[in-house]
């Protein structure tokens, strides 16, 4: 606070003339991205993750369910993570349950980021009753437990696939963002060009899309992150109760399965470790990389 | 004042007029038949028997009434502190078992809620603008929010539990002992107690120590800062302001956030077969138990609505603002 001194606001530095403001900023963001030890690290791992979830299971001569190999085989050369009590090879269940686990984070925090962004633009920009109600049905959804709610439509529900399970999350999940959006868009909507978009007869729709969301748009990206990261935590909840998609693979499942089978007990802890340090892997590096994308769009933020 | 709790008490009701309808609606809205579906899971060979349950919970659940009456019925009954009877542990009715159930569920989400809120900002107020405590705290508070509750729950369990056997790694309470209020009954009890409750509490502290810090920091950047350090304020006076003002939010965050934790107990109950709602809810589950889930769902919502109201509270009772007007001082 005292001894940093920030750097001089670049938007405004001097020597950058103010004609090439068309690609100026953009260069300049990726100048700190690139010099943003968290943001480096943090995307390197779920890119390496995501990787190996695409990329490896196509490689792989068994499925994840296949029972071939001696069972409680620990980790070897043969076996990477290990062999579970049916002999099913852990490290094909871990690659595809990565790959789930990506799928479900994808879908589900996009659903949620679409609703979520939805309700808290038309509220912000709006006002008035529209966003009483809004603000309404929001607190309603945020108060609720989403898990619990969860637990009740996906013990109703008799098979469903991931598809299916990341639509209930995102439908139950998006109530935070809608309050952080609101609160945006409300400062933003009453800015002086919005008011001109306005006079000059713009829809209302066009002004949100094009007037108000670019300039927050890293504000909405930093959101889907964090929703991606709810919706993996949410899915892996979900799948360790055993109220999972009944076809696939996926880390939560691999988890019920190790206590269902006492993997505990019997000190399997190859069965178990892996799969929860996948997530926390990658729901972390996904954090890690948000305070990294913070700082390198928020130069207040930026500790040089 | 009124206004602000009338809103409040307002959204609750709502929220829990919202909670009781879905949880009537799920089972009817479903596709296909849930009598029926329940039935082939539980995959009776015989057909005669089939059908007489399937007679028995159509009445059950009151399927043969016009929806509208079903639905008045479900709230009469639910008034009426009638949940329905318990499958999984026949006959006892779903209200007993879950009475049974909340001391548990209380006696580890409190102290861990408390503790790891407080001891969280702490760490975090601590951590802000201070190099090398923001580094070993922030990367450690992010692998901590990202940790699924489960998973530590099963490392804690495998790794105290099993492999160090310091602490019980499941139970609430010894096998041979029977609930009394005697010495050897409470030591078992603190002992089963412990893991479950480090468990929530370390996944809980992370986001508290992060979101703490990253208001502390944005108070430092705020004008009554400059201005307190323009004057020449010592350093800790003006955290001390900072601090004061980040409570606020995280308090908010703390009502935001008991949704998240009370999910987070159950999973965590479910891993050390801690006999609270979270253990109900998994037993009823893998016994098609709905009765059980759905009362212990409400029982859940009921919970949260309860604890979101208290921090409404203490949030009025700590904000100045909130404060003063309820004293009648400036409006």
């Amino acid at each position: 606070m005292t001894a940093a001194q920030p750097l001089p606001d670049p938007t405004t530095a001097p020597e950058e003339p103010a004609v090439a403001t068309p690609k100026a900023p953009r260069l300049e963001a990726l100048y700190f991205a690139l010099r943003n030890p968290k943001l480096v690290v943090g995307l390197s791992i779920v890119l390496l993750f995501l990787l190996v979830g695409l990329v490896v299971p196509p490689f792989l001569e068994h499925t994840p369910g296949e029972r071939y190999a001696p069972p409680l085989l620990p980790p070897s050369a043969e076996h990477w993570f290990g062999t579970t009590q049916f002999g099913q090879d852990l490290f094909t269940q871990f690659v595809y349950g990565i790959r789930s686990t990506f799928l479900v984070g994808f879908l589900g925090g996009g659903i949620a980021a679409v609703i979520g962004m939805t309700i808290g633009f038309v509220a912000g920009y709006k006002g008035g009753w529209i966003d009483e109600v809004l603000n309404m049905l929001t607190n309603v959804v945020l108060v609720l437990p989403t898990l619990a709610v969860l637990f009740i439509i996906a013990a109703y529900v008799d098979s469903y696939g991931v598809v299916t399970q990341s639509f209930f999350i995102g439908m139950t999940s998006w109530p935070w963002a809608a309050r952080a959006v609101r609160s945006q868009a409300l400062s933003l909507s009453s800015r002086d060009f919005v008011d001109l978009a306005r006079l000059s007869g713009v829809r209302p729709w066009k002004i949100i899309v094009r007037d108000i969301a670019p300039n927050m748009s890293s504000y909405l990206f930093m959101t889907f992150i964090l929703l991606f990261g709810g919706a993996v935590l949410a899915a892996a909840g979900l799948d360790f109760v055993g109220l999972g998609p009944n076809d696939g693979m996926s880390l939560g499942l691999i988890m019920h399965q190790a206590v269902k089978w006492g993997a505990l007990q019997l000190g399997v802890w190859w069965w178990f470790v892996p799969p929860g340090l996948g997530i926390t892997a990658i729901v972390g590096s996904m954090y890690v990389m948000n305070v990294g994308l913070d700082e390198v769009f928020n130069p207040k933020l930026r500790e040089m | 004042m009124r206004k602000y709790f009338g809103r409040k008490i307002f959204v609750y009701a709502l929220t829990f007029f919202a909670a009781v309808t879905i949880n009537w609606m799920i089972p009817r809205l479903m596709p296909g038949d849930p009598i029926k579906s329940r039935l082939a899971r539980a995959s009776l060979n015989d057909a005669g028997a089939a059908e007489a349950l399937y007679g028995y919970f159509n009445k059950m659940f009151g399927l043969d009434l016009p929806l509208w009456q079903q639905y008045l019925n479900f709230w009469v009954s639910l008034f009426q502190g009638d949940l329905g009877i318990s499958i999984w542990n026949f006959p006892t009715p779903v209200i007993d078992l879950i009475l049974g159930a909340v001391p548990y569920s209380l006696g580890l989400l409190l102290p861990s809620i408390i503790l790891s809120w407080l001891v969280g900002n702490w760490f975090g107020a601590y951590a802000a603008r201070s190099k090398w405590l923001d580094n070993t705290i922030l990367p450690i508070g992010y692998i901590l929010t990202a940790t699924p509750y489960m998973w530590l729950a099963l490392l804690l369990a495998w790794s105290l539990g099993i492999v160090a056997g310091l602490f019980p790694a499941a139970g609430s309470y010894g096998l041979s002992l029977q609930p009394a209020f005697t010495w050897t009954f409470i030591s078992s009890l603190l002992e089963h107690w412990f893991l479950p409750f480090l468990s929530l509490f370390l996944v809980a502290l992370g986001g508290w120590a992060i979101g703490m810090r990253n208001m502390i920091i944005y108070e430092l950047e705020s004008e009554y800062s400059n201005y307190l350090q323009a004057l020449g304020a010592p350093r800790r006076l003006i955290r001390k302001y900072a601090f004061r003002n980040a409570m606020l939010p995280q308090l908010t965050g703390l009502a935001v956030q008991l949704g998240t934790v009370v999910a987070g107990a159950l999973l965590t109950e479910i891993v050390f077969s801690y006999q609270g709602l979270g253990y109900l809810i998994l037993q009823a589950i893998q016994n098609q138990d709905f009765f059980l889930l759905q009362g212990t769902f409400l029982f859940i919502v009921i919970g949260v609505l309860i604890a979101n109201f208290i921090i409404d509270i203490v949030y009025a009772l700590v904000d100045p603002r909130v404060r003063v007007q309820m004293q009648g001082g400036a409006k």
